[in-house]
C-alpha cells in the first residue's frame, strides 16, 4: 500500500462563497483518496461555529464579536454581491435549483468523510470563540500542526 | 459487459458525482465494471482525470440527450 497523498487547505476568509469553494476541494480530494486537513484561522472560524447560541462566559469585547460575526456556515455573507444579505439569499436559491451542495451539509459530509477540521486556537483567542460554540468532532491546533500536515502536503492551498 | 453497480448521479452538482463514484467503487471488487449516470456538464473531465489517478479504467462513455453514462472497471 503507497502513502495517502494529502491535501491541506488553511480557511482564512468568512465569506460563504469562499469557504464554499475550500470545502468542495476538500470533499473532491477525498474522493481522490487523500488525507485532507482545513486549518480554519481568523474569519474562517465562523464556519465551524454552531448555529444555536451557546452561553459561555465572555468579556465585553469577546461578547462584540461574538455578536458582530456569522454564527456559522449559513449565515456567512458573499465576498461580491452581498446587498446587505440579499445576496445569500439569491444565490442560495439558485444552488436550490442547481442541485448545488449548501455549505453547512458540505460542512457536515466533509466531516463524515474524516476530514480533519482543525480551529487555530490563536485566533480563536482573539476572537473570544470558545470551544463551546464551535461543531462538535474538530481538532485545536496551531501553526506547527498545519506545517506537520503541510510539508507532507501534495496540495496546499490558503483561501 | 457485465455490470457489477449502477450508480445514477443525475441531477448532482459538483463536487457530489465523484464522491459518490468513490464510494460505489468502494461497493464492488477489483475487475469489475461500475456503471455511472450523470448531467454535470464537467463529469467527463472529472470522471476521467479520476479513473486516471486511482488507476481505474474508464472502458467506455456515451453522451445521450444531456445524460453522460461511464463504465469504469475497478482496479
Amino acid at each position: 500500500m503507497t502513502e495517502k497523498k494529502k491535501t491541506t487547505i488553511v480557511l482564512f476568509s468568512g465569506d460563504y462563497d469562499k469557504a464554499m469553494a475550500a470545502y468542495i476541494i476538500a470533499n473532491g480530494a477525498t474522493a481522490y483518496d487523500h488525507e485532507v486537513t482545513i486549518f480554519h484561522t481568523f474569519w474562517g472560524l465562523n464556519a465551524l461555529r454552531k448555529d444555536a447560541l451557546v452561553s459561555v462566559k465572555k468579556g465585553f469585547m469577546e461578547k462584540m464579536f461574538g455578536k458582530m460575526m456569522p454564527r456559522g456556515a449559513d449565515k456567512m455573507e458573499l465576498s461580491k454581491m452581498n446587498y446587505l444579505g440579499m445576496g445569500p439569499k439569491l444565490i442560495k436559491n439558485v444552488m436550490k435549483k442547481h442541485n448545488a451542495m449548501p455549505l453547512p451539509q458540505l460542512v457536515e459530509m466533509a466531516q463524515e468523510q474524516d476530514v480533519k477540521l482543525i480551529a487555530c486556537t490563536m485566533t480563536m483567542d482573539l476572537l473570544g470563540l470558545q470551544k463551546e460554540e464551535l461543531l462538535n468532532g474538530i481538532d485545536y491546533a496551531g501553526v506547527a500542526a498545519y506545517i506537520g500536515d503541510a510539508e507532507e502536503g501534495n496540495i496546499n492551498l490558503f483561501i | 459487459m457485465e455490470i457489477a453497480k449502477v450508480l445514477d448521479a443525475k441531477g448532482l452538482a459538483c463536487p457530489m458525482p465523484i464522491v459518490k463514484t468513490k464510494k460505489a467503487i468502494g461497493d464492488i471488487s477489483s475487475g469489475e465494471v461500475l456503471e455511472v449516470h450523470a448531467t454535470d456538464k464537467g463529469a467527463k473531465s472529472d470522471l476521467t482525470a479520476w479513473a486516471k489517478s486511482g488507476g481505474h479504467e474508464l472502458m467506455k462513455d456515451s453522451e445521450e440527450d444531456g445524460v453522460f453514462k461511464f463504465w469504469i472497471k475497478k482496479a
